[in-house]
Protein backbone atom coordinates (compact mmCIF):
# COMPACT_ATOMS: atom_id res chain seq x y z
CA UNK A 1 0.00 0.00 0.00
CA UNK A 2 3.31 2.49 0.68
CA UNK A 3 4.35 1.57 -2.25
CA UNK A 4 1.42 2.39 -4.22
CA UNK A 5 0.64 5.83 -2.30
CA UNK A 6 4.51 6.90 -2.45
CA UNK A 7 4.32 6.53 -6.55
CA UNK A 8 1.31 8.60 -6.75
CA UNK A 9 2.98 11.09 -4.30
CA UNK A 10 6.21 11.24 -6.62
CA UNK A 11 4.27 11.29 -9.96
CA UNK A 12 1.60 14.24 -8.64
CA UNK A 13 4.35 15.81 -7.69
CA UNK A 14 5.75 15.59 -11.00
CA UNK A 15 3.03 16.36 -12.71
CA UNK A 16 2.57 19.74 -10.55
CA UNK A 17 6.07 20.65 -11.49
CA UNK A 18 5.43 19.97 -15.20
CA UNK A 19 2.80 21.91 -15.44
CA UNK A 20 0.42 19.12 -16.21
CA UNK A 21 -2.33 20.05 -12.89
CA UNK A 22 -2.43 23.54 -14.01
CA UNK A 23 -2.83 22.69 -17.25
CA UNK A 24 -5.49 20.63 -16.88
CA UNK A 25 -7.25 22.60 -14.93
CA UNK A 26 -6.84 25.80 -17.03
CA UNK A 27 -8.42 24.27 -19.91
CA UNK A 28 -11.65 23.14 -17.67
CA UNK A 29 -12.31 25.81 -16.18
CA UNK A 30 -11.84 27.80 -19.39
CA UNK A 31 -14.10 26.27 -21.14
CA UNK A 32 -16.73 26.04 -18.48
CA UNK A 33 -16.65 29.40 -18.15
CA UNK A 34 -17.31 29.82 -22.01
CA UNK A 35 -19.66 27.54 -21.98
CA UNK A 36 -21.47 28.98 -19.30
CA UNK A 37 -21.12 32.47 -20.86
CA UNK A 38 -22.40 30.94 -24.60
CA UNK A 39 -25.46 28.70 -22.37
CA UNK A 40 -26.91 32.19 -21.25
CA UNK A 41 -28.37 32.87 -24.46
CA UNK A 42 -30.59 29.68 -24.67
CA UNK A 43 -32.11 29.74 -21.80
CA UNK A 44 -35.73 30.22 -21.57
CA UNK A 45 -36.44 29.32 -25.38
CA UNK A 46 -36.11 25.45 -23.90
CA UNK A 47 -38.25 25.82 -20.73
CA UNK A 48 -35.06 23.84 -18.24
CA UNK A 49 -33.27 25.49 -15.70
CA UNK A 50 -30.42 27.21 -16.63
CA UNK A 51 -27.72 24.73 -14.77
CA UNK A 52 -29.19 21.63 -16.76
CA UNK A 53 -29.14 24.01 -20.05
CA UNK A 54 -25.60 24.02 -19.06
CA UNK A 55 -24.82 20.76 -17.88
CA UNK A 56 -26.15 19.45 -21.53
CA UNK A 57 -23.21 21.35 -23.06
CA UNK A 58 -20.85 20.25 -20.40
CA UNK A 59 -21.18 16.88 -21.49
CA UNK A 60 -21.01 17.37 -25.28
CA UNK A 61 -17.84 19.10 -24.31
CA UNK A 62 -16.48 16.57 -21.92
CA UNK A 63 -16.42 13.95 -24.01
CA UNK A 64 -13.67 15.43 -26.11
CA UNK A 65 -11.56 17.08 -23.85
CA UNK A 66 -11.65 14.31 -20.54
CA UNK A 67 -10.33 11.77 -22.85
CA UNK A 68 -8.06 14.04 -24.72
CA UNK A 69 -6.70 15.50 -20.96
CA UNK A 70 -6.18 11.58 -19.62
CA UNK A 71 -4.48 10.87 -22.97
CA UNK A 72 -1.83 13.14 -22.28
CA UNK A 73 -1.37 12.99 -18.96
CA UNK A 74 -0.61 9.45 -19.69
CA UNK A 75 0.58 8.63 -23.23
CA UNK A 76 3.91 9.03 -21.64
CA UNK A 77 3.49 7.63 -18.11
CA UNK A 78 5.60 4.03 -19.22
CA UNK A 79 7.35 5.10 -22.27
CA UNK A 80 8.96 8.24 -20.63
CA UNK A 81 10.52 6.03 -18.04
CA UNK A 82 11.15 3.79 -20.96
CA UNK A 83 13.50 6.72 -22.49
CA UNK A 84 15.04 8.30 -19.86
CA UNK A 85 16.14 4.76 -18.74
CA UNK A 86 14.35 5.06 -15.16
CA UNK A 87 12.28 1.94 -15.77
CA UNK A 88 14.96 -0.63 -14.82
CA UNK A 89 16.13 0.50 -11.94
CA UNK A 90 12.49 0.78 -10.96
CA UNK A 91 11.47 -2.95 -12.04
CA UNK A 92 14.17 -4.15 -9.26
CA UNK A 93 12.62 -2.83 -6.32
CA UNK A 94 9.61 -4.78 -4.73
CA UNK A 95 6.91 -2.85 -5.79
CA UNK A 96 4.81 -4.50 -8.37
CA UNK A 97 4.05 -3.82 -12.01
CA UNK A 98 0.25 -3.20 -11.67
CA UNK A 99 1.07 -1.76 -7.79
CA UNK A 100 3.48 0.93 -10.07
CA UNK A 101 0.27 1.61 -12.16
CA UNK A 102 -2.18 2.29 -10.26
CA UNK A 103 0.19 4.52 -8.43
CA UNK A 104 0.44 6.68 -11.23
CA UNK A 105 -3.56 6.38 -11.64
CA UNK A 106 -3.98 7.29 -8.59
CA UNK A 107 -1.88 10.48 -9.23
CA UNK A 108 -3.31 11.54 -12.53
CA UNK A 109 -6.92 10.89 -11.37
CA UNK A 110 -6.30 13.02 -8.85
CA UNK A 111 -5.21 15.70 -11.24
CA UNK A 112 -8.27 15.15 -13.50
CA UNK A 113 -10.58 15.05 -10.56
CA UNK A 114 -9.87 18.50 -9.71
CA UNK A 115 -9.60 19.71 -13.01
CA UNK A 116 -13.26 18.63 -13.03
CA UNK A 117 -14.34 19.47 -10.33
CA UNK A 118 -13.04 22.96 -10.48
CA UNK A 119 -14.15 23.60 -13.88
CA UNK A 120 -17.35 22.07 -13.41
CA UNK A 121 -17.40 23.82 -9.83
CA UNK A 122 -17.55 27.28 -11.93
CA UNK A 123 -20.21 26.55 -14.17
CA UNK A 124 -22.65 25.78 -11.61
CA UNK A 125 -21.35 29.08 -9.59
CA UNK A 126 -22.03 31.21 -12.71
CA UNK A 127 -25.29 29.49 -13.30
CA UNK A 128 -26.51 29.86 -9.73
CA UNK A 129 -25.87 33.01 -9.52
CA UNK A 130 -28.36 34.35 -12.01
CA UNK A 131 -31.00 31.94 -11.66
CA UNK A 132 -32.58 30.18 -8.57
CA UNK A 133 -34.30 27.60 -10.27
CA UNK A 134 -31.01 25.98 -11.39
CA UNK A 135 -30.40 24.33 -7.99
CA UNK A 136 -32.76 21.40 -10.04
CA UNK A 137 -29.91 21.42 -12.02
CA UNK A 138 -27.18 19.91 -9.45
CA UNK A 139 -28.15 16.24 -9.11
CA UNK A 140 -27.35 16.11 -13.56
CA UNK A 141 -24.36 18.29 -12.33
CA UNK A 142 -22.97 15.71 -9.86
CA UNK A 143 -23.33 12.54 -12.53
CA UNK A 144 -21.79 14.31 -14.98
CA UNK A 145 -19.29 14.56 -12.41
CA UNK A 146 -18.36 11.23 -11.35
CA UNK A 147 -19.04 9.69 -14.72
CA UNK A 148 -16.28 12.20 -16.04
CA UNK A 149 -13.91 11.07 -13.56
CA UNK A 150 -14.68 7.48 -15.04
CA UNK A 151 -14.29 8.39 -18.57
CA UNK A 152 -10.99 10.17 -17.33
CA UNK A 153 -9.96 6.78 -15.72
CA UNK A 154 -11.00 4.98 -18.97
CA UNK A 155 -8.53 6.94 -20.96
CA UNK A 156 -5.62 6.96 -18.41
CA UNK A 157 -5.64 2.78 -18.75
CA UNK A 158 -5.88 3.35 -22.43
CA UNK A 159 -2.81 5.84 -22.38
CA UNK A 160 -1.01 3.63 -20.00
CA UNK A 161 -1.65 0.64 -22.45
CA UNK A 162 -0.69 2.64 -25.56
CA UNK A 163 2.53 3.79 -23.50
CA UNK A 164 3.30 0.52 -23.04
CA UNK A 165 2.92 -0.92 -26.12
CA UNK A 166 5.02 1.92 -28.00
CA UNK A 167 7.93 2.09 -25.77
CA UNK A 168 8.59 5.41 -27.63
CA UNK A 169 7.24 8.77 -26.64
CA UNK A 170 6.67 10.02 -29.80
CA UNK A 171 5.18 6.75 -30.72
CA UNK A 172 2.70 6.99 -27.75
CA UNK A 173 1.66 10.45 -28.56
CA UNK A 174 1.04 9.89 -32.41
CA UNK A 175 -0.94 6.55 -30.91
CA UNK A 176 -2.68 8.29 -28.38
CA UNK A 177 -3.88 11.72 -31.06
CA UNK A 178 -5.27 8.76 -32.96
CA UNK A 179 -7.17 6.55 -30.85
CA UNK A 180 -8.58 9.87 -29.84
CA UNK A 181 -9.48 10.72 -33.11
CA UNK A 182 -10.63 7.05 -33.99
CA UNK A 183 -12.98 6.61 -30.73
CA UNK A 184 -14.26 10.53 -30.09
CA UNK A 185 -14.79 11.86 -33.45
CA UNK A 186 -14.48 9.30 -36.41
CA UNK A 187 -16.41 6.62 -34.70
CA UNK A 188 -19.51 8.42 -34.64
CA UNK A 189 -19.14 9.99 -38.36
CA UNK A 190 -18.66 6.36 -39.18
CA UNK A 191 -22.10 5.36 -37.05
CA UNK A 192 -24.12 7.97 -38.36
CA UNK A 193 -22.92 7.13 -42.32
CA UNK A 194 -24.20 3.45 -41.79
CA UNK A 195 -27.40 4.81 -39.81
CA UNK A 196 -28.02 7.02 -42.99
CA UNK A 197 -27.56 3.93 -45.68
CA UNK A 198 -28.74 1.40 -43.67
CA UNK A 199 -32.28 3.20 -43.16
CA UNK A 200 -34.05 1.62 -40.23
CA UNK A 201 -32.17 -1.82 -41.06
CA UNK A 202 -31.19 -4.17 -38.74
CA UNK A 203 -28.28 -2.07 -38.35
CA UNK A 204 -29.90 0.59 -36.71
CA UNK A 205 -32.15 -1.69 -34.58
CA UNK A 206 -29.35 -3.86 -33.02
CA UNK A 207 -25.89 -3.24 -33.82
CA UNK A 208 -25.87 0.33 -33.74
CA UNK A 209 -26.95 0.49 -29.57
CA UNK A 210 -24.22 -1.94 -29.19
CA UNK A 211 -22.14 -0.06 -30.89
CA UNK A 212 -22.76 3.31 -28.75
CA UNK A 213 -22.20 1.04 -25.47
CA UNK A 214 -18.96 -0.61 -26.52
CA UNK A 215 -17.09 2.87 -26.78
CA UNK A 216 -16.95 4.56 -23.75
CA UNK A 217 -17.05 8.31 -24.72
CA UNK A 218 -20.46 7.20 -26.19
CA UNK A 219 -22.00 5.27 -23.32
CA UNK A 220 -20.71 8.41 -21.36
CA UNK A 221 -22.62 10.72 -23.14
CA UNK A 222 -25.84 8.33 -23.85
CA UNK A 223 -25.68 8.05 -19.64
CA UNK A 224 -25.70 11.22 -19.18
CA UNK A 225 -28.65 12.45 -21.80
CA UNK A 226 -30.66 9.80 -20.99
CA UNK A 227 -30.66 9.89 -17.26
CA UNK A 228 -31.82 13.99 -17.56
CA UNK A 229 -34.23 13.79 -20.21
CA UNK A 230 -35.08 17.82 -19.85
CA UNK A 231 -31.43 18.38 -21.32
CA UNK A 232 -31.73 15.67 -24.22
CA UNK A 233 -33.32 18.41 -26.69
CA UNK A 234 -29.81 20.36 -26.75
CA UNK A 235 -28.13 16.70 -27.41
CA UNK A 236 -26.77 16.01 -31.03
CA UNK A 237 -27.16 12.18 -30.69
CA UNK A 238 -30.24 10.94 -29.49
CA UNK A 239 -33.56 9.29 -31.41
CA UNK A 240 -32.47 5.81 -31.55
CA UNK A 241 -30.09 6.59 -28.60
CA UNK A 242 -33.02 6.85 -26.46
CA UNK A 243 -33.93 2.86 -26.79
CA UNK A 244 -31.29 2.37 -25.17
CA UNK A 245 -31.97 1.43 -21.06
CA UNK A 246 -29.63 3.71 -18.47
CA UNK A 247 -28.76 0.56 -16.62
CA UNK A 248 -26.73 -0.34 -20.13
CA UNK A 249 -24.93 2.98 -20.42
CA UNK A 250 -24.10 2.62 -16.56
CA UNK A 251 -22.93 -0.96 -17.11
CA UNK A 252 -20.84 0.17 -19.87
CA UNK A 253 -19.29 3.40 -18.23
CA UNK A 254 -18.70 1.40 -15.09
CA UNK A 255 -16.62 -1.59 -16.89
CA UNK A 256 -14.44 0.29 -18.98
CA UNK A 257 -11.85 1.68 -16.28
CA UNK A 258 -11.55 -1.74 -15.21
CA UNK A 259 -10.98 -3.20 -18.61
CA UNK A 260 -8.94 -0.49 -19.30
CA UNK A 261 -7.02 -0.87 -16.38
CA UNK A 262 -6.34 -4.34 -17.48
CA UNK A 263 -5.35 -4.00 -20.50
CA UNK A 264 -2.54 -1.74 -19.05
CA UNK A 265 -1.23 -4.02 -17.12
CA UNK A 266 -1.18 -6.95 -19.63
CA UNK A 267 0.64 -4.05 -21.41
CA UNK A 268 2.92 -3.20 -18.95
CA UNK A 269 4.08 -6.50 -18.32
CA UNK A 270 5.05 -7.11 -22.15
CA UNK A 271 7.70 -4.48 -21.63
CA UNK A 272 11.34 -6.28 -21.06
CA UNK A 273 13.35 -2.70 -19.69
CA UNK B 1 27.73 -21.36 3.50
CA UNK B 2 25.30 -21.00 1.17
CA UNK B 3 25.86 -18.70 -1.65
CA UNK B 4 23.79 -15.16 -2.07
CA UNK B 5 24.10 -15.99 -5.97
CA UNK B 6 24.84 -18.56 -8.14
CA UNK B 7 24.95 -19.12 -11.69
CA UNK B 8 25.02 -22.70 -13.63
CA UNK B 9 25.72 -22.93 -17.37
CA UNK B 10 23.68 -19.37 -17.80
CA UNK B 11 22.88 -19.11 -21.72
CA UNK B 12 21.16 -15.98 -22.92
CA UNK B 13 21.40 -15.26 -26.98
CA UNK B 14 19.90 -12.08 -28.48
CA UNK B 15 18.05 -13.41 -31.41
CA UNK B 16 21.40 -15.23 -33.21
CA UNK B 17 23.86 -12.97 -31.42
CA UNK B 18 25.24 -14.80 -28.19
CA UNK B 19 25.31 -12.44 -25.33
CA UNK B 20 26.47 -15.13 -22.67
CA UNK B 21 27.49 -19.19 -23.56
CA UNK B 22 27.47 -21.51 -20.43
CA UNK B 23 28.85 -18.86 -17.41
CA UNK B 24 28.90 -20.39 -14.22
CA UNK B 25 29.37 -18.32 -10.82
CA UNK B 26 29.12 -18.52 -7.64
CA UNK B 27 29.09 -15.71 -5.39
CA UNK B 28 29.61 -15.56 -1.09
CA UNK B 29 28.19 -13.62 1.41
CA UNK B 30 30.57 -10.88 2.07
CA UNK B 31 32.42 -11.32 -0.96
CA UNK B 32 33.15 -8.42 -3.44
CA UNK B 33 33.50 -9.47 -7.20
CA UNK B 34 34.62 -7.46 -9.90
CA UNK B 35 33.40 -8.39 -13.75
CA UNK B 36 35.62 -7.43 -16.18
CA UNK B 37 35.80 -7.44 -19.80
CA UNK B 38 35.69 -5.82 -23.53
CA UNK B 39 32.97 -3.25 -24.75
CA UNK B 40 30.22 -6.44 -25.57
CA UNK B 41 31.10 -8.75 -23.45
CA UNK B 42 27.94 -10.03 -21.65
CA UNK B 43 28.63 -7.97 -18.41
CA UNK B 44 25.52 -5.92 -18.53
CA UNK B 45 23.53 -8.45 -19.73
CA UNK B 46 24.46 -10.94 -17.02
CA UNK B 47 23.61 -8.26 -14.50
CA UNK B 48 20.19 -7.67 -15.88
CA UNK B 49 20.01 -11.12 -15.85
CA UNK B 50 20.19 -11.62 -12.45
CA UNK B 51 18.24 -8.97 -11.19
CA UNK B 52 15.51 -10.78 -13.97
CA UNK B 53 14.72 -8.06 -15.91
CA UNK B 54 15.77 -9.65 -19.12
CA UNK B 55 14.88 -13.78 -19.47
CA UNK B 56 17.48 -16.23 -20.29
CA UNK B 57 17.61 -19.15 -22.34
CA UNK B 58 19.06 -21.90 -20.13
CA UNK B 59 21.08 -22.73 -17.17
CA UNK B 60 20.00 -22.32 -13.78
CA UNK B 61 19.65 -19.08 -11.56
CA UNK B 62 19.47 -18.33 -7.39
CA UNK B 63 19.42 -14.94 -6.22
CA UNK B 64 19.45 -14.98 -2.44
CA UNK B 65 17.69 -18.21 -2.57
CA UNK B 66 14.91 -17.12 -4.90
CA UNK B 67 14.71 -17.30 -8.53
CA UNK B 68 15.75 -13.85 -10.04
CA UNK B 69 13.12 -11.06 -10.15
CA UNK B 70 10.76 -12.72 -7.49
CA UNK B 71 9.58 -10.44 -5.25
CA UNK B 72 11.80 -12.28 -2.29
CA UNK B 73 14.95 -12.01 -4.89
CA UNK B 74 13.96 -8.11 -5.51
CA UNK B 75 13.72 -7.78 -1.69
CA UNK B 76 17.62 -8.33 -1.08
CA UNK B 77 19.42 -7.39 -4.09
CA UNK B 78 20.19 -3.80 -5.11
CA UNK B 79 20.97 -2.28 -8.67
CA UNK B 80 23.05 0.17 -9.64
CA UNK B 81 22.18 0.30 -13.26
CA UNK B 82 25.14 1.41 -16.08
CA UNK B 83 23.94 4.54 -17.08
CA UNK B 84 21.75 5.61 -13.38
CA UNK B 85 18.92 7.88 -14.23
CA UNK B 86 16.14 9.78 -12.71
CA UNK B 87 13.23 12.06 -13.41
CA UNK B 88 14.83 15.61 -13.64
CA UNK B 89 12.05 16.88 -12.53
CA UNK B 90 12.95 15.56 -8.64
CA UNK B 91 15.20 16.34 -6.66
CA UNK B 92 17.71 14.12 -5.17
CA UNK B 93 15.77 14.40 -1.69
CA UNK B 94 12.65 13.39 -3.41
CA UNK B 95 14.10 10.45 -5.45
CA UNK B 96 15.67 8.70 -2.22
CA UNK B 97 12.88 9.21 -0.27
CA UNK B 98 10.34 7.55 -3.03
CA UNK B 99 13.15 4.74 -3.36
CA UNK B 100 13.01 4.50 0.25
CA UNK B 101 9.16 4.24 0.12
CA UNK B 102 8.85 1.18 -1.98
CA UNK B 103 11.29 -0.49 -0.15
CA UNK B 104 9.30 -0.09 2.50
CA UNK B 105 11.65 2.21 4.67
CA UNK B 106 11.24 5.58 6.61
CA UNK B 107 11.61 8.28 3.95
CA UNK B 108 13.39 10.27 6.80
CA UNK B 109 16.64 7.98 6.43
CA UNK B 110 16.93 10.18 2.78
CA UNK B 111 18.64 12.95 3.81
CA UNK B 112 21.20 10.57 6.01
CA UNK B 113 21.77 8.27 2.79
CA UNK B 114 22.93 11.63 0.56
CA UNK B 115 25.04 12.45 2.90
CA UNK B 116 27.23 9.20 3.11
CA UNK B 117 27.50 9.79 -0.77
CA UNK B 118 28.26 13.20 -0.11
CA UNK B 119 25.57 14.92 -1.76
CA UNK B 120 24.12 16.31 1.01
CA UNK B 121 24.72 20.13 -0.38
CA UNK B 122 22.67 19.53 -3.24
CA UNK B 123 20.05 17.57 -1.90
CA UNK B 124 17.64 20.12 -2.06
CA UNK B 125 18.23 20.85 -6.23
CA UNK B 126 16.37 19.50 -8.99
CA UNK B 127 18.15 15.95 -10.14
CA UNK B 128 18.03 18.08 -13.74
CA UNK B 129 20.67 19.86 -12.18
CA UNK B 130 23.04 17.32 -11.19
CA UNK B 131 26.60 16.85 -13.28
CA UNK B 132 26.72 13.17 -14.03
CA UNK B 133 29.06 12.18 -10.95
CA UNK B 134 26.29 13.65 -8.86
CA UNK B 135 23.60 11.85 -10.71
CA UNK B 136 25.86 8.44 -10.05
CA UNK B 137 25.72 9.01 -6.93
CA UNK B 138 22.08 9.34 -6.11
CA UNK B 139 22.37 5.97 -7.68
CA UNK B 140 24.92 4.84 -5.14
CA UNK B 141 22.76 6.52 -2.43
CA UNK B 142 19.58 4.39 -3.56
CA UNK B 143 21.92 0.85 -3.55
CA UNK B 144 22.53 1.28 0.17
CA UNK B 145 18.92 1.63 1.35
CA UNK B 146 17.77 -0.92 3.61
CA UNK B 147 20.41 -4.43 3.99
CA UNK B 148 20.58 -5.73 0.81
CA UNK B 149 21.88 -8.99 0.63
CA UNK B 150 23.36 -8.59 -2.61
CA UNK B 151 24.55 -5.23 -4.28
CA UNK B 152 25.20 -5.43 -8.47
CA UNK B 153 26.58 -2.70 -9.54
CA UNK B 154 26.89 -1.65 -12.85
CA UNK B 155 30.53 0.48 -13.46
CA UNK B 156 29.66 2.44 -10.42
CA UNK B 157 32.55 4.40 -10.34
CA UNK B 158 32.32 5.70 -13.90
CA UNK B 159 32.05 9.75 -13.55
CA UNK B 160 33.56 9.83 -10.03
CA UNK B 161 36.47 11.68 -9.66
CA UNK B 162 39.56 9.90 -8.07
CA UNK B 163 38.96 10.23 -4.31
CA UNK B 164 35.42 9.86 -4.65
CA UNK B 165 36.04 6.84 -6.08
CA UNK B 166 38.11 5.99 -2.71
CA UNK B 167 35.06 6.98 -0.63
CA UNK B 168 32.91 4.11 -2.64
CA UNK B 169 34.74 1.56 -2.52
CA UNK B 170 35.59 2.05 1.14
CA UNK B 171 31.90 2.32 1.94
CA UNK B 172 31.39 -1.08 -0.25
CA UNK B 173 34.13 -2.59 2.08
CA UNK B 174 31.60 -1.63 5.03
CA UNK B 175 28.97 -3.33 3.37
CA UNK B 176 31.16 -6.16 2.47
CA UNK B 177 32.09 -6.52 6.51
CA UNK B 178 28.23 -6.84 7.18
CA UNK B 179 28.05 -9.69 5.02
CA UNK B 180 26.76 -8.14 1.91
CA UNK B 181 28.18 -9.87 -1.58
CA UNK B 182 29.24 -7.32 -4.07
CA UNK B 183 29.50 -8.11 -7.97
CA UNK B 184 30.57 -5.22 -9.65
CA UNK B 185 31.87 -4.33 -13.52
CA UNK B 186 34.61 -1.90 -14.47
CA UNK B 187 37.03 -1.14 -16.59
CA UNK B 188 39.38 0.00 -14.54
CA UNK B 189 42.21 -2.51 -13.59
CA UNK B 190 43.73 -0.38 -11.06
CA UNK B 191 41.13 -0.06 -8.81
CA UNK B 192 39.56 -3.27 -9.00
CA UNK B 193 42.98 -5.04 -8.02
CA UNK B 194 42.94 -4.20 -4.92
CA UNK B 195 39.54 -3.00 -3.90
CA UNK B 196 38.07 -7.02 -4.70
CA UNK B 197 38.63 -10.16 -3.42
CA UNK B 198 38.20 -11.86 -7.21
CA UNK B 199 37.79 -11.08 -10.44
CA UNK B 200 35.55 -12.37 -13.23
CA UNK B 201 36.64 -12.01 -17.04
CA UNK B 202 33.84 -12.25 -19.62
CA UNK B 203 35.24 -12.24 -23.27
CA UNK B 204 32.71 -12.56 -26.08
CA UNK B 205 30.24 -13.89 -23.18
CA UNK B 206 32.78 -16.73 -22.26
CA UNK B 207 33.80 -16.52 -18.85
CA UNK B 208 37.30 -17.01 -19.49
CA UNK B 209 39.37 -16.60 -16.32
CA UNK B 210 38.31 -16.56 -12.45
CA UNK B 211 40.31 -15.92 -9.25
CA UNK B 212 42.13 -13.59 -7.37
CA UNK B 213 44.62 -11.07 -8.97
CA UNK B 214 47.58 -13.46 -7.70
CA UNK B 215 45.89 -16.33 -9.17
CA UNK B 216 45.32 -14.76 -12.38
CA UNK B 217 49.28 -13.93 -12.85
CA UNK B 218 49.81 -17.73 -12.19
CA UNK B 219 47.62 -18.64 -14.94
CA UNK B 220 48.85 -15.96 -17.80
CA UNK B 221 52.14 -17.38 -17.03
CA UNK B 222 53.24 -13.98 -18.82
CA UNK B 223 56.94 -13.20 -19.50
CA UNK B 224 58.76 -11.02 -16.26
CA UNK B 225 60.85 -8.22 -19.40
CA UNK B 226 64.23 -7.08 -17.66
CA UNK B 227 66.16 -4.05 -19.01
CA UNK B 228 69.50 -4.38 -18.64
CA UNK B 229 72.25 -0.92 -18.83
CA UNK B 230 75.57 -2.19 -19.79
CA UNK B 231 78.18 -0.15 -18.60
CA UNK B 232 80.37 2.46 -21.30
CA UNK B 233 82.32 0.42 -23.51
CA UNK B 234 81.11 -3.40 -21.82
CA UNK B 235 78.05 -4.05 -24.47
CA UNK B 236 80.38 -6.54 -26.37
CA UNK B 237 81.20 -8.53 -23.47
CA UNK B 238 77.78 -8.36 -21.99
CA UNK B 239 76.13 -9.09 -25.77
CA UNK B 240 78.27 -12.07 -25.91
CA UNK B 241 77.36 -13.39 -21.98
CA UNK B 242 73.87 -12.77 -22.78
CA UNK B 243 72.84 -13.93 -26.39
CA UNK B 244 69.31 -14.06 -26.57
CA UNK B 245 68.79 -10.21 -25.40
CA UNK B 246 67.62 -8.07 -27.85
CA UNK B 247 69.85 -4.76 -28.24
CA UNK B 248 68.31 -1.43 -28.59
CA UNK B 249 69.95 2.31 -28.18
CA UNK B 250 72.44 1.76 -24.95
CA UNK B 251 70.20 -1.27 -23.31
CA UNK B 252 69.79 -4.63 -23.77
CA UNK B 253 65.85 -6.23 -23.37
CA UNK B 254 65.63 -9.65 -22.03
CA UNK B 255 61.90 -12.00 -20.97
CA UNK B 256 61.99 -15.08 -19.47
CA UNK B 257 59.32 -17.03 -17.53
CA UNK B 258 58.34 -16.78 -13.63
CA UNK B 259 60.21 -19.87 -12.71
CA UNK B 260 63.02 -18.65 -14.86
CA UNK B 261 63.37 -15.35 -12.82
CA UNK B 262 66.30 -15.54 -10.80
CA UNK B 263 68.48 -18.11 -12.69
CA UNK B 264 68.31 -14.93 -15.48
CA UNK B 265 68.32 -12.45 -12.70
CA UNK B 266 72.16 -14.77 -11.33
CA UNK B 267 74.01 -14.72 -14.81
CA UNK B 268 73.50 -10.80 -14.70
CA UNK B 269 74.60 -10.45 -11.51
CA UNK B 270 77.60 -12.57 -12.46
CA UNK B 271 78.38 -9.91 -14.57
CA UNK B 272 79.31 -7.64 -11.88
CA UNK B 273 81.04 -4.31 -12.89
CA UNK B 274 80.13 -4.42 -16.16
CA UNK B 275 76.48 -4.11 -15.16
CA UNK B 276 75.29 -0.30 -14.77
CA UNK B 277 71.64 -0.42 -14.20
CA UNK B 278 68.97 -2.95 -14.38
CA UNK B 279 65.23 -3.23 -14.03
CA UNK B 280 62.65 -5.80 -13.47
CA UNK B 281 59.36 -5.42 -15.18
CA UNK B 282 56.43 -8.11 -14.12
CA UNK B 283 53.80 -8.24 -16.40
CA UNK B 284 51.46 -5.29 -16.07
CA UNK B 285 47.73 -5.76 -15.40
CA UNK B 286 46.56 -4.62 -18.45
CA UNK B 287 48.66 -7.35 -20.11
CA UNK B 288 47.45 -10.23 -17.93
CA UNK B 289 44.03 -8.66 -18.86
CA UNK B 290 45.03 -8.68 -22.23
CA UNK B 291 45.87 -12.35 -22.24
CA UNK B 292 42.63 -13.39 -21.15
CA UNK B 293 40.10 -10.80 -22.60
CA UNK B 294 40.82 -11.20 -26.07
CA UNK B 295 37.73 -9.75 -28.75
CA UNK B 296 37.42 -12.24 -31.42
CA UNK B 297 39.63 -10.87 -34.52
CA UNK B 298 42.20 -9.01 -32.03
N1 LIG C 1 18.58 -5.60 -26.31
C1 LIG C 1 19.54 -6.17 -27.02
N2 LIG C 1 19.27 -6.68 -28.24
C2 LIG C 1 20.23 -7.27 -28.98
N3 LIG C 1 21.50 -7.41 -28.60
C3 LIG C 1 21.85 -6.91 -27.39
C4 LIG C 1 20.89 -6.27 -26.55
N4 LIG C 1 21.52 -5.90 -25.41
C5 LIG C 1 22.80 -6.28 -25.54
N5 LIG C 1 23.01 -6.89 -26.73
C6 LIG C 1 24.27 -7.47 -27.21
O1 LIG C 1 24.77 -8.36 -26.23
C7 LIG C 1 26.18 -8.24 -26.11
C8 LIG C 1 26.55 -7.94 -24.68
O2 LIG C 1 26.14 -6.63 -24.33
P1 LIG C 1 26.36 -6.02 -22.90
O3 LIG C 1 25.61 -4.76 -22.81
O4 LIG C 1 26.06 -7.06 -21.89
O5 LIG C 1 27.92 -5.71 -22.90
P2 LIG C 1 28.85 -5.09 -21.74
O6 LIG C 1 29.83 -6.13 -21.38
O7 LIG C 1 28.01 -4.55 -20.66
O8 LIG C 1 29.57 -3.90 -22.52
P3 LIG C 1 30.05 -2.45 -22.02
O9 LIG C 1 31.38 -2.60 -21.41
O10 LIG C 1 30.14 -1.67 -23.28
O11 LIG C 1 29.02 -1.93 -21.09
C9 LIG C 1 26.59 -7.16 -27.10
O12 LIG C 1 27.06 -7.78 -28.26
C10 LIG C 1 25.32 -6.41 -27.38
O13 LIG C 1 25.32 -5.91 -28.69
MG1 LIG D 1 27.67 -2.70 -19.91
Amino acid sequence: MTRITATAETEFRIALRNRWVAMSIAMMALFALVLSAAGSSAVGTIGADRLSVVVASLTSLAVYLVPLVALLMSFDAIAGEVERGTLPLLLTYPASRPELLLGKLLAHLAILTLAVAIGYGIAAVAALAVDADAVAGLSSLWRLMWSSVLLGATFLGIGYAISALARRSSGAAGLAIGLWLGLIVLYDLGLLAAIIADNGGYFTTKVFPAALLANPADAFRLYNLAASQATSAAAGVSGAANTIPVWASLTSILLWPIAAFAIAIAAFRKVTP
Amino acid sequence: MTPTLSLQCLTKTYGAQRALSEVSVTVAPGERVALLGHNGAGKSTMMKIILGLIPFDSGDLQVAGAAPGTAEARRHVAYLPENAAFHPALTGLEQIRHYLSLRGESPSLAMDLLQRVGLGQAATRRIGTYSKGMRQRVGLAQTLIGKPRLLVLDEPTSGLDPVSRRDFYELLDGLAADGASILLSSHALTEVEARTDRILILSGGHLVAEGSLADLRRMAALPITFHVSPRQGAMAEVVLALPEAIASGGTLTLSCQQDQKLRLLARISDLGERIADIDVQPPTLEDIYGRFSKRAGQ
